[in-house]
């Protein structure tokens, strides 16, 4: 138990600095890479909990595609850092405000805690009930009670996925484009073509 | 004090540490003589004699660099971003052998045998882009930022298609822990995954030589290997990312890029070539004491591992560098297509096929 409790306070304090730190850090490369620390840190926490499918998923989905490409935009960006500040005064009262209910949020979960304590009433919420792994327990459920949901998460997903192809596709005419397969079935004969020159005259076109 | 020994927690920490420590320094050995290897085969196919000089058949050329590199003074450029400059190669080394954790090297020897040990390398993996992007943009200057983009673009692609190819084998596996799929695989060669898993489905023996071929050719692509590595391609970007680095962290990049290879080369063994198995059936050691069985199953292991690394240092010597562009359209418009293929075919031959 000591191992584990060490590994949960590590791990819950550098989600929680990290996650203070994308918010606090004034270059937003360095904000990206503290989010990536705060998935990596959280995706310990489900390890933890016995949710190593969960985990495993968060991290090559969050951290190795989704923050990947964030980073790709962010370092793209062109950002003048003092500009960045300049609104803080304008932004401070919705801010404020998002804050204020958050906050608010957070102490009636806290509250809830303290007098009904963590996770409810159900004892055991937690993986394995009968010796099966949790990803076989996650297909259960994804598969039979929630498969409309799930289905419907996908379609979902490839309307997003259509819609960005229509937004960025576009056939601009002069382009010249490559054709791999015309390119492996040009031949000498069709490729290439043999002139006799005769000496002192060279070739008209 | 024997009391603190008799503690489980402790016992633990200690023989964890002690099966890292062991697996990390079986790795960095192996990694030196595997990139001298990898000089002399690219050397051989170019009709040279490859380093030769230091040690007998210049077996300590290896260490001789490690030397020189580790003896030459760190440059960080006026420019660079100091902080993420020094994490990015270091970064890169710890992702390239926290994979080697799940990696079992005979029955029973591996750090850790977690459920979801082919996720676990394929996350490890995937994060190792990272490294390169961080080095690439630290480095404030133009050659590693585009080098840095390229292999950001080029493994996230490719990541796509390995991930794909996993999940034919976890479906004719039904399992996600690597010790489990190792152990369906002994018995006679026709049990390895790539020739189906099995005589019941030898029919998936042409899906699973294309899904081997393809994971082979991904891997090249994801560890930035030639034919695929423009990351580093020296006639556009003279290095790529590593432009800026010297010395140590230059090492690091390098130690960490040939053991994502080695990594690799284990991948391919333990996914499709039936890991420790010798390919018949190991009855006969059952009498044996079990260290040394395993010993010698692990031997098994590690030539598959030279195998699959020779293999990608012919690659290296002989095949010519891909354009970015076909790069991306060789991942996105034919490995992911017909890795998706695989897919429904190993997944509708388990619900109907014999086995199911």
């Amino acid at each position: 138990m000591p191992l584990q409790a060490i590994a949960f306070y590590l791990m819950a304090f550098t989600t929680l600095a990290a996650g203070l730190l994308v918010v606090s850090a004034k270059n937003p490369v360095h904000s990206v890479l503290f989010l990536i620390t705060a998935f990596f840190s959280a995706a310990g926490l489900f390890v933890l909990l016995g949710a190593e499918f969960l985990a495993m998923l968060l991290i090559v989905v969050y951290v190795g595609a989704v923050a990947v490409l964030f980073l790709f935009v962010v370092m793209m960006l062109d950002i003048d850092f003092e500009a960045l500040r300049d609104g803080f005064a304008q932004y401070l009262p919705i801010g404020g405000l998002v804050a204020g209910v958050l906050t608010l949020e957070m102490i009636f979960v806290a509250a809830t805690v303290a007098t009904n304590g963590a996770a409810g009433k159900n004892a055991s919420p937690m993986a394995s009930p009968e010796g099966i792994s949790n990803t076989e327990a996650i297909g259960r459920v994804l598969y039979t009670d929630y498969i409309f949901f799930f289905q419907l998460a996908g379609l979902v997903l490839l309307v997003a996925m259509i819609g960005a192809i229509v937004l960025t596709l576009r056939h601009k005419p002069g382009v010249k484009r490559q054709d791999i397969s015309r390119q492996v079935a040009r031949s000498p004969k069709t490729g290439m073509e043999l002139v006799q020159i005769k000496p002192g005259e060279g070739i008209s076109e | 004090m024997s009391e603190f020994f008799s503690n489980p927690a402790v016992t633990w920490t200690l023989l964890t540490t002690g099966g890292i420590l062991l697996v990390v320094i079986w790795v960095l050995l192996s990694l030196a003589f595997l990139l001298l290897a990898d000089r002399k085969i690219w050397a051989g196919v170019q009709m040279r004699k490859g380093p030769n000089v230091v040690g007998p058949f210049g077996l300590l050329q290896s260490f001789a660099d490690f030397f020189k590199f580790v003896l030459k003074e760190i440059i960080i450029p006026s420019g660079a971003d100091k902080v993420v400059f020094i994490l990015a190669p270091l970064l890169s080394l710890i992702l390239a052998f926290v994979g080697w954790a799940a990696v079992p090297f005979a029955p029973g020897w591996v750090v850790s045998n977690i459920n979801v040990g082919i996720l676990y390398l394929l996350a490890m993996s995937s994060l190792g882009v990272y490294g390169i992007i961080m080095g690439g943009w630290a480095s404030n200057s133009k050659y590693p930022f585009l080098g840095a983009l390229r292999s950001a673009a080029q493994m996230v692609s490719y990541e796509v298609s390995i991930g794909l190819i996993i999940i034919t084998v976890i479906l004719l596996a039904g399992s996600m822990n690597l010790s489990t799929i190792v152990e369906q695989q002994s018995g006679w060669i026709w049990n390895w995954n790539v020739f189906g898993g099995g005589l019941k489905n030898l029919i998936l023996l042409p899906v699973m030589v294309v899904a081997m071929g393809m994971f082979y050719i991904s891997a090249l692509a994801e560890t930035n290997r030639p034919p695929f590595d423009l990351p580093e391609a020296e006639s556009e970007l003279v290095a790529g990312y590593q432009v800026e680095y010297s010395s140590t962290p230059y090492l690091l990049f390098m130690v960490a890029e040939y053991s994502n290879i080695v990594l690799m080369c284990a991948m391919m063994s333990v996914l499709f070539f039936g890991g420790w198995n010798p390919g018949f059936p190991t009855d006969f050691m059952a009498s044996w004491p079990v260290f040394w069985a395993n010993l010698l199953l692990s031997i098994v292991f590690f030539a598959k591992i030279c195998f699959w690394f020779f293999m990608i240092a012919m690659a290296k010597a002989i095949v010519p560098r891909y354009r970015y562009d076909q790069l991306m359209r060789l991942g996105w418009k034919v490995f992911l297509p017909t890795s998706l293929v695989l897919v429904v075919l190993v997944a509708a031959w388990r619900v109907f096929g014999p086995g199911a």
